[in-house]
């Protein structure tokens, strides 16, 4: 998959042959001419750099200097009203990580991460497996599938937590008709988390099982038929055939979803938001289910200590490093083993 | 035919299953919209729409600025569409079929950006918004996403592929300089994928949220931030909550039903080659 990429990309270029030799006659008689040619040269030498450079100036600007420059503000005591901001070194830092609401945040994370992400990938794969192949219905099925990523987070949050609704909850009414009782959702540390991640599940499985889609639609299918032929079922066709076939975006899908995961505000911040005002920034009444970009916020934008969140930023943005890097070998190791 | 590869009656009810719990949420925030908030509460709940539906949705635009609301997401992702798809051609062009000193380091460093979390910076981001003084208003959410670096990835992968040599070539032949190649070769041989790239990003500049909510103020919010604010605070009130969603929803589930099958290839065309 990466190869033919890498190869058209740079098989495809134009020559240098062609035009230039005719720009080159000398003319110094012909001024008109010369000045024709060395527009020429310069528009061939000058237009790549003026195609790329509005994405470049305009990805700098607003997206890698303020990435850089966060961890310039992390070290400072830097307060949105106040004038002066002085320079205090590592002390956000140290405050940080002697803050327990901080490493509450970092659990959460973790803990809806893990619920969210590992069932997602795996129930994106198995789709993926029973889409590919002759179906009547294909299309249809394709475009429900994706219908939940249509959807914004706000309405799947506003959505989801009226389903999941202490008192007219529709899951909780089937749940006390299955004798189970009601669950307030939002109270427990684990009810929440797991709400949370049904949400998150419900909007990026479809996607993620049409990313695995396309990947399969690409291994040919004599493998299979030899499989078949061997006596190998289905699902172990799909763990020992399509599963290394396809390794490429597994990887890719874990790491996006990994970047993702430890991302999540919109969730929390309006699950919190239905309960009250006050425990929207906080994920929830004790931060039950607060996480580390949502810590981000209520630091930044609640109580504008920016020094301080800017500081929580550059953690997490090591933490994404070092726990995208983890799934990174995990995923490659796996794949050692798939290929024994 | 494969045995493995056919469609039993199994595979059949289970997408049946998992296409019934994709599409169910947004039935069900219709059948709330369309009922009034003493109906949640019967048992069983109603499984049907109701009568209410323009009754709540007048409700909705009497709480909330939902007009301006819906006049400022069309002008930010409708600016930022047009903006992205003109610039990642451009970009595209220039990776897939110019020749220059640097290109293959300066296209490594736009996949690498595709994975930096750029919401980390949003801090002087917003410090960044405040000196240009333009928090609270839509150039704060339109310039930080004129540009992104899958639209320009994706427009390269397009371009290398689907733009012959050749024409350029005999472009460049009849005299052509690399802006008139630009207009007259490129854009016509780029507007397949510039569409799905439009649909795409146009779905995620309406559905953006956070950064939104960070920037702007209550009374002039785009679609999503009016949404959130209707839902949220001490007032359960969820036909109203609900309503607002399906009004949100509703434009973007409509170029879904009718583009969704482009939307779809251009999302899997993506993945094969990202």
């Amino acid at each position: 998959m990466a190869t033919p990429r890498g190869g058209s990309v740079r098989t495809v270029a134009p020559s240098t042959g062609g035009p230039p030799a005719a720009a080159r006659t000398p003319a110094p008689a012909r001024t008109a001419s010369g000045w024709r040619a060395r527009l020429h040269r310069l528009d061939r030498h000058a237009s790549p750099y003026a195609y790329v450079a509005p994405f470049f100036v305009l990805f700098a600007a607003f997206g890698i200097f303020p990435l850089i420059y966060t961890a310039w503000v992390s070290l400072h005591d830097w307060n949105l009203l106040s004038s002066d901001n002085p320079f205090i070194g590592l002390d956000n830092y140290t405050a940080l990580f002697g803050d327990g609401y901080f490493w509450n945040a970092a659990f959460n994370t973790l803990s809806i991460g893990v619920l969210s992400a590992v069932p997602q990938l795996l129930l994106a794969l198995l789709l993926a497996h029973l889409l590919n192949r002759p179906l009547r219905a294909q299309t249809l099925f394709r475009i429900t599938l994706l219908l939940p990523n249509v959807t914004s987070v706000v309405a799947v949050v506003v959505i989801f937590s009226q389903l999941f609704g202490r008192d007219f909850g529709l899951i909780n009414m089937v749940l006390e008709w299955l004798g189970v009782g009601r669950i307030n959702w939002q109270a427990g540390v684990a009810t929440s988390h797991v709400a949370i991640a049904v949400m998150i599940m419900w909007r990026w499985t479809g996607y993620n099982a049409l990313i695995y889609l396309a990947a399969m639609q690409a291994v040919p299918k004599e493998i299979y038929e030899a499989a078949t032929l061997d006596g190998a079922s289905s699902l172990r066709q799909l763990w020992s055939i399509t599963l290394p076939m396809i390794r490429p975006t597994v990887i890719f899908t874990v790491i996006v979803t990994t970047i993702g995961s430890m991302q999540i505000i919109a969730e929390p911040l309006l699950f919190g938001a239905q309960v009250s005002n006050g425990a929207a920034a906080t994920g929830g009444t004790d931060r039950q289910f607060q996480t580390l970009a949502l810590y981000l916020y209520e630091k930044g934008f609640r109580s504008f200590e920016f020094g301080y969140a800017s500081a929580a930023a550059w953690v997490m943005f090591l933490l994404v490093v070092v726990v995208v890097g983890f799934n990174y070998l995990v995923v490659r190791r796996m794949r050692g083993g798939l290929d024994a | 035919m494969l045995r493995s590869l056919r469609a039993r009656p199994l595979t059949y009810l289970t997408l049946v299953a998992v296409a019934f719990f994709s599409a169910f949420p947004v039935y069900w925030s219709v059948i709330v919209a369309s009922h009034d908030n003493a109906a949640l509460a019967e048992v069983p709940p109603p499984l049907l729409p109701g009568g209410n539906f323009f009754a709540n949705v007048r409700r909705v635009f009497d709480t909330a600025p939902f007009a301006l609301a819906l006049l400022n997401s069309f002008v930010v992702a409708g600016s930022i569409t047009v903006s992205v798809m003109f610039f990642s051609t451009l970009a595209g062009f220039a990776f897939a079929k110019l020749r220059f000193r640097g290109r293959n380091v300066l296209l490594l460093m736009t996949v690498v950006t595709m994975m930096v979390p750029t919401q980390l910076g949003i801090i002087p981001l917003y410090m960044l918004m405040i000196k240009l003084e333009w928090t609270g208003t839509m150039y704060a959410v339109i310039v930080p996403a004129l540009v992104n670096a899958f639209g320009v990835f994706f427009m390269t992968q397009y371009l290398s592929r689907a733009l012959p040599t050749e024409l350029l070539e005999a472009g460049r032949i009849d005299g052509c300089g690399t802006a008139r190649l630009f207009w007259h070769v490129v854009i016509p041989a780029a507007r397949p994928a510039a569409a799905v790239l439009g649909m795409l990003t146009f779905m995620t500049a309406w559905n953006d949220y956070f950064w939104p909510l960070v920037v702007l103020t209550p009374d002039n919010p785009t679609v999503q931030v009016a949404l959130s604010q209707l839902a949220s605070g001490y007032v359960r009130d969820f036909t109203l909550g609900l309503t607002g969603t399906a009004v949100a929803t509703l434009p973007l589930v409509l170029i879904f039903v009718l583009l969704g099958k482009q939307i779809i290839g251009g999302i899997m065309q993506g993945a094969v080659k990202g």
